[in-house]
């Protein structure tokens, strides 16, 4: 059980690829993440298109715990995954993180 | 006989669209530096704030004069310096404000956005998703609910947009018809359900408001507060006309890349007051998250990448008019736009890989 559970979680990332409050992209079988490092050096993970339009949410803005999408500007909460500024208005599927000897790794379940 | 397009968002050219690959689809990315672009895409409350008690105290003084003068000649100036204020300059506050862009703190931006919808007579959130859909589908014919200028250009038309005349009437009509719990067949395609009620519940406070004007007018005895209040978005509106006609008008439709269906224009610094720099049009349509203090730093930063800016209004529309004017019998002509040998349409960020699977 425990080494099905440990399957799940995948490498995303070196924890220093990602900048101070920022984003970047990742890829994995086909579908897009977005994995997020807020000021404080905690890590979270969503999908990475806008649940509006499908946007790329990795080319957005990352403010606090807010993440902007680039194409109107819909805002959603990453740490929840909560939508909180139209047009967004469906909330973003979020995705456990840990970091371990320098490497982010999504729980992808 | 012309060639006629069908502007509306479920005919013909709609369906064209979607055929064609034309909605939703993937534009032209102009390949900044993100370093860059996170410096010029940081929120501040400062500018906006300032600009905004700029503006609607000089609409407090303009106002108070308009009364004190009330009834002389010498009304006028301050008529049209109001008029300005209220009917065209609150266009490019709804617009910023619609964005969420013009202030760092997010009330700010919803209450500006709220008082321009009242100045410029819109329902809020009908042009809150008219407007995401006018940056999804820029100048698509059958998917943009904003193209202003459709093709045979309408020459009357634009006489009656100077005042304003054919967006109050659509709206007065829209009001009657969201305050019925009713969407026009257009709306249905960019507004999602679970907004229908609020676009209602605008709709009639919006219509009370009006009653509420009309009733102040009555009580009063005088049509002076209407030139306070609601007339300021017709005889005000022609300053907004020459601004935002700069933004499209004569260009290429069902283009996917804002260089060529987007101008940027350099205007004096009066004007980029009032239109709060939308005349760096072209960037903004690249880059919406760019708040307007900060377009004429991207304009730098992306000017390489950009097709040559118009030195002036002058020089806009000595290009405008003609193509308004050909337009009328030649709906098929536009003007083309330039673009930069050296313009690379890749994103220079590169995406993460993973690393590996199973840890």
């Amino acid at each position: 059980m425990d080494a099905m559970k440990l399957n799940r979680w995948t490498a995303a990332c070196g924890a220093e690829d990602i900048g101070a409050e920022d984003v970047i992209r990742f890829d994995h079988d086909g579908h897009g993440y977005a994995i997020y490092r807020t000021a404080d050096d905690r890590y979270f993970a969503t999908d990475g298109l806008c649940t509006h339009e499908q946007a790329l949410l990795t080319d957005g803005l990352v403010a606090g715990c807010i993440i902007e999408c680039p194409k109107h500007n819909g805002r959603f909460d990453f740490t929840t995954g909560k939508a909180k500024r139209r047009p967004a208005c469906i909330d973003l599927k979020t995705y456990a993180v840990k970091v371990e000897s320098g490497t982010v790794f999504v729980l992808l379940a | 006989m012309l060639q006629r397009r069908d502007y509306s968002l479920t005919g013909f050219d709609a369906k064209r669209a979607v055929h064609n690959g034309l909605a939703q689809a993937n534009w032209y990315t102009c390949p900044l530096n993100r370093q860059e672009l996170k410096v010029l895409v940081r929120r501040r409350n400062g500018p906006a704030i300032r600009d905004t008690l700029i503006w609607l105290s000089a609409m407090c003084v303009c106002g108070a004069l308009v009364v004190h003068f009330w009834g002389r000649w010498m009304a006028l100036p301050f008529f049209a310096a109001y008029g300005m204020l209220y009917g065209s300059a609150s266009d490019s506050r709804w617009h910023e404000c619609v964005h969420g862009t013009a202030f760092k703190t997010d009330w700010m931006n919803d209450a500006v956005y709220l008082i321009a919808c009242v100045m410029i007579l819109r329902e809020p959130t009908v042009w809150r998703w008219s407007h995401a859909r006018h940056h999804t589908d820029t100048l698509i014919v059958g998917r943009d609910p904003e193209i202003a200028y459709p093709r045979p250009t309408n020459v009357a038309g634009l006489f009656l947009d100077f005042f304003a005349i054919r967006a109050t009437a659509a709206t007065l009509h829209k009001l009657a018809l969201h305050a019925s719990g009713r969407l026009t067949v257009d709306e249905q395609t960019f507004i999602p359900e679970t907004e229908h009620r609020h676009v209602y519940l605008a709709a009639r406070v919006g219509l009370c408001l009006l009653a509420a004007l009309i009733v102040v007018c009555i009580a009063a005895g005088s049509l002076l507060p209407a030139m306070l209040v609601g007339l300021p978005t017709l005889y005000g509106a022609g300053l907004d006309f020459f601004f935002s006609t700069t933004q499209h008008a004569g260009l290429a439709e069902d283009v996917l890349d804002h260089r060529l269906n987007s101008r940027t224009v350099y205007m004096n610094p009066v004007f980029r007051f009032l239109y709060w720099n939308m005349n760096y049009h072209v960037e903004h349509h690249l880059f919406p998250m760019v708040p307007f203090h900060a377009l004429p730093r991207l304009h730098a930063a992306a000017k390489d990448f950009l097709p040559p800016p118009y030195p002036s209004c002058w020089a806009a529309y000595r290009e405008i008019i003609p193509a308004l004017a050909r337009q009328r019998t030649d709906p098929t002509w536009f003007v083309v736009r330039p673009l930069p040998h050296s313009a690379d349409s890749e994103p220079k960020r590169p995406a993460a890989v993973a690393l590996t699977s199973g840890a």
